[in-house]
């Protein structure tokens, strides 16, 4: 079937590597979200795959075959661009049909499958329609719809959800993921976005400086981040790191001391801890409000521990005034160690 | 009191708007004069009889409308003929130059080659030469090449002479229009070709036909080269200024105006255009 493969993939621009060799599979059927800041080289790899770019070394390939050397319209993919790439000279319907008559289909079939890719996007009302007569979501399910009939076993995402305000993105999330689900695609969905990722990927490839950090499922990346920096990406705010040294197999920060990881004696430590497994209370962290915001759903606070400023998810019902004094406990179970000197996670938690 | 200060400041603001307002206006006004009152009393001359033109003062309206000098105009002997040989050379000009800017201006928007800079400032500086200092030495050559006095010699000048703003207009036609959509065409099963002809080229025909009637402006009004380059086979500018100092001062006015209406069609068909070219129009 239709899987993917990287094998030690490189690209270079010039002097600059944008891929310092990427191994990558994606499972058949697999939503897999490549994920990283700008500039990491996400979008690179995924231009890699769809033949817009030429890899510098290493391997590509669909399923058994080898794909490196082939232009895109003989990988058999399909894929949705950031900014859709929608062809303005032609109407919906044509827009939509493009592919199929790129492959030779017959009038029928093109005509069926269609009005097939625009029944499952609501599109029906809009085909005989510019695309300058859309607004910008309808514009996003053209381009989706265009590249769903073509039946390509493997789909490419590019930041489809980028250029669509904050109410529309939300639906729209909600909507490709259904639309997964429906279609069974091997998708390779590129975003910078954490929120994006964590919903909508089965699993979730963190890039960094053109190579992958970390691939599993959301729930352990946002867990169990392998770094620093995976913890510091993921998650809004993101995960609070208290410095911290080992001695005798605990951890001693400033001003605290909890029991720490084994074997690391006398090296600097990081104390990794989400916001949401803060308990307030009893706890070994002193510190005081620096802010409290208020956020409906719960309240963020900002508190000062020694040196270290942490963010603490608390119930919205409770009232914290500034300076206020507070114990914390970090929850035991999901502190996640770090070695400060590599940035990388001390193996074994829990 | 500070309220004041406020009404008394949008008051003299609004002065000053008002201000800029006539003087832009004015400006324009004497620019548009400067440009329409010779052409107006052109056509004037070439619609009314042929006494008419020796009358002094002018008539500002055309009291005394007749197509006969017109009619005489076109009834010279070579007129037709020079007409015939214009619209070939600047069709001919059209498809040369259209047919070597146009990759030229793709690929300078497209790719980034080694030489790109030197290659665009290379297609600038064909325009530093005079054609005037270029006549002679072609006109040999060209007798050498047995170039001379045919059509086709006088398309490959004028050529030459429209290139550069062809390829750099197609460059800014093509950079308008989204990389990414060629793209989306290759990922839909075209070629890098396929993706040319189907996508880019459409979405770019409005800029490269404002190129083609640039082309055919610039050769139907060229003058100096198709007189030097030509004897028998004149176009039609060439035509009348060889024959201007025996020719009638009637026929001068009828040829001027017969020259200019190409160069109206194009600036009344072509303004959308311009303005995009030339910044936000209103």
């Amino acid at each position: 079937m239709s899987s993917v493969s990287f094998e030690a993939v490189r690209k270079v621009y010039g002097k600059t590597v944008a891929l310092t060799g990427v191994d990558l599979l994606v499972r058949d059927g697999e939503f897999m979200v490549l994920l990283g800041p700008s500039g990491c080289g996400k979008t690179t790899l995924l231009r890699c795959l769809a033949g817009l770019e030429r890899i510098d070394g290493g391997v590509v390939r669909i399923g058994d075959r080898d794909v490196s050397d082939l232009a895109p319209r003989d990988r058999n993919i399909a894929m949705v661009f950031q900014s859709y790439a929608v062809f303005p000279h032609m109407k919906v319907y044509d827009n939509i049909a493009f592919g199929l008559r790129m492959r030779k289909k017959t009038k029928p079939e093109i005509e069926k499958r269609v009005k097939e890719g625009a029944a499952l996007l609501q599109l029906e009302p809009y085909l005989d329609r510019y695309p300058a007569q859309l607004s910008g979501g309808q514009r996003q399910r053209v381009a989706v719809a265009r590249a769903i009939v073509t039946d390509s076993p493997v789909l490419l995402m590019d930041e489809p959800l980028s250029n669509l305000d904050a109410l529309l993105r939300l639906h729209a999330r909600a909507e490709l993921k259904r639309l997964h689900t429906d279609v069974k695609r091997t998708t390779v969905y590129v975003t910078h976005d954490q929120i994006e990722a964590l919903s909508m990927g089965d699993r979730i490839a963190v890039m960094k400086d053109g190579e992958i950090v970390q691939i599993d499922t959301p729930s352990i990346i946002y867990d169990r981040p392998a770094s620093v920096f995976v913890g510091s990406f993921i998650g809004s705010p993101p995960m609070n790191f208290l410095k911290s040294t080992a001695r005798n197999g605990d951890a001693v920060g400033d001003g605290w001391q909890v029991p720490g990881p084994p074997g690391m004696d006398g090296k600097p430590l990081l104390l990794g801890i989400r916001p949401e497994n803060i308990r307030i209370g009893q706890g070994p962290l002193r510190g005081r409000v620096v802010v409290a915001e208020p956020l409906g759903s719960h309240t963020l606070l900002t508190v000062q521990v020694g040196k270290d400023v942490l963010k603490v998810v608390a119930p919205a019902d409770d009232v914290f005034r500034p300076d206020q004094a507070l114990q914390l406990a970090p929850e035991p179970h999901k502190i996640r160690w770090m070695d400060e000197a590599s940035g990388k996670a001390i193996a074994a938690p829990n | 009191m500070s309220a004041a200060t406020a009404s008394s400041q949008r008051k003299s603001l609004r002065r000053r708007v008002l201000v800029d307002r006539i003087v832009l206006y004015t400006v324009a006004i004497v620019l548009a004069l400067w440009t329409l009152v010779p052409i107006y009393l052109i056509a004037v001359a070439a619609f009314s009889e042929r006494v008419a033109v020796f009358e002094y003062p002018k008539a500002l309206l055309p009291t005394r409308f007749s197509t006969e000098t017109m009619a005489f105009f076109v009834g010279s002997s070579g007129v037709l003929n020079s007409v015939k040989n214009s619209v070939i050379v600047a069709l001919g000009t059209i498809v040369v130059a259209l047919a070597l800017g146009t990759p030229a201006g793709y690929a300078l928007s497209r790719f980034r080659f080694p030489g790109r800079d030197a290659f665009q400032l290379a297609v600038l500086s064909s325009k530093m030469f005079p054609m005037a200092i270029l006549a002679i030495p072609l006109a040999v050559t060209f007798i050498d090449l047995n170039l001379y006095d045919k059509l086709i010699g006088v398309i490959i000048v004028h050529s030459a002479m429209v290139l550069p703003f062809v390829v750099i207009v197609t460059a800014g036609v093509f950079a308008s229009v989204s990389h990414e959509l060629e793209e989306a065409a290759q990922t839909l099963g075209t070629s890098r070709l396929g993706a040319f002809l189907r996508v880019a080229l459409p979405l770019s025909l409005p800029g490269l036909a404002a190129a083609a009637i640039f082309a055919f402006v610039t050769s139907w009004n060229e003058v100096f080269a198709a007189t030097i380059l030509t004897l028998r086979e004149r176009t039609l500018p060439a035509l009348v200024v060889a024959s201007l100092n025996q020719s009638p001062l009637y026929f001068k006015f009828a040829g001027g105006f017969f020259l200019i209406i190409p160069s109206l069609f194009f600036i009344w068909f072509m303004r959308k255009y311009l303005f995009n070219l030339w910044g936000p129009g209103r």
